[in-house]
């Protein structure tokens, strides 16, 4: 019961850091699930966060499986509506009030200045997330690799995650 | 922009039930333009980008949000509940199933090799969604320097994600309010 109502405010939390996108609050996520509650370890965290992204749909579903693994069904159900609950309110109550809000100076500022931190954040993200996925020179490789596919071409990014998994078998498997 | 008929709770679950079982990770956008717009013409491409620019400055995920206010301009509170749970569903379900397979298997070296080989390929994805992003969305030098700023803030001085977003976001709210005027 602690621990479901710990997921409830740690994910209630992370959802409002989540401006321009999930990877925005991987820094905190990281922090709280793995070094604070120790819910999981680093590896496996990086594993779900990176099998998530290869999830269908909104890519913060990986949520749902730190939620399982914690507190089985119950936990997953509480950490999916602690996550959407609070920021569906927010753009909900937003989108009612849009008219009245839109075309206001002080408005008008805070979404523009908002737009360069919420990028800054995702990097941020992107950064912690790779120093716990990067950890060699094969790793770095198919970082690399990946992210020049991609930038060059469009491509499902479902079959670079899965080219990725080959790689990894390959390099760090033993049978 | 607003729909040109009365749409029906079951046919918005559906429709963005749909987009959560075919969409993946930072195209979803697209996938949401071309269902809402294309396919039902629930919305016009204003009706669509005004939705889309009241995601802009609110924290959670931008197809999540899109859903609450696309299904809440359709059919009210209903609708929007209707839109957030079909566009979840699929992905909440795989991760699910993958939290409870996670859970239950301990020493499986060939699953750990391949997962160790999906994390840096994920690594690629999330850096290249976010430089596509940053590229659309960004203009000017102080535009650069802030993300900077906030990627120094968050990585070199391990600032909480919070504090980092307060401080730096203020800071720029201060310059696009006062000093945003000369063009830099």
């Amino acid at each position: 019961m602690t621990q479901v109502s710990a997921l409830a405010r740690v994910f209630g939390y992370l959802s409002l850091l989540t401006l321009g996108g999930g990877m925005a609050a991987y820094p905190d996520l990281q922090t709280l699930t793995v070094d604070v509650h120790g819910w999981l370890t680093l590896p496996q965290l990086e594993h779900l966060y990176s099998v998530g992204q290869a999830a269908p749909g909104p890519n913060m579903m990986m949520i749902v499986s730190i939620g399982v693994m914690t507190a089985g069904i119950a936990g997953a159900i509480v950490v999916f509506v602690a996550f959407f609950g609070p920021t569906s309110l927010l753009s909900w109550t937003v989108g009612r009030l849009w008219s009245r809000l839109e075309g206001r100076p002080w408005f008008d500022a805070i979404q523009r200045a908002l737009a360069p931190v919420s990028i800054g954040l995702l990097l941020a993200g992107c950064f912690t997330f790779a120093k716990g996925a990067v950890t060699g020179w094969v790793t770095a490789a198919i970082a690399v690799l990946t992210f020049v596919v991609l930038m060059r071409r469009s491509i499902n990014p479902a079959f670079l995650v899965m080219a990725g998994a080959v790689a990894g078998m390959l390099a760090f498997g033993r049978v | 922009m607003a729909p040109s008929r009365d749409v029906s709770v079951g046919e918005i679950f559906l429709a963005f039930l749909l987009i959560g079982a075919t969409s993946f990770g930072g195209g979803v956008v697209a996938y949401l333009r071309n269902s809402l717009v294309e396919k039902h013409h629930w919305f016009d491409d204003d009706g669509f980008l005004e939705l889309l620019a009241i995601t802009q400055a609110l924290p959670g995920l931008k197809a999540t949000n899109i859903a609450i206010l696309a299904g809440d301009r359709l059919r009210g509170v209903p609708g929007a509940v209707a839109a957030i749970a079909g566009i979840c569903l699929p992905g909440a379900l795989f991760m699910y199933t993958v939290g409870v397979m996670y859970r239950a298997e301990r020493d499986r070296p060939l699953v750990e090799a391949a997962l160790d080989g999906v994390a840096p390929a994920a690594v690629g994805l999330l850096l290249a969604t976010t430089l596509d992003l940053g590229r659309r969305s960004l203009s000017r030098v102080a535009d650069v320097v802030f993300v900077v700023l906030t990627v120094l803030c968050v990585n070199r001085l391990d600032m909480p994600v919070p504090v980092a977003l307060l401080g730096v976001g203020a800071l720029a709210v201060a310059w696009f309010a006062f000093a945003g005027r000369r063009r830099l």
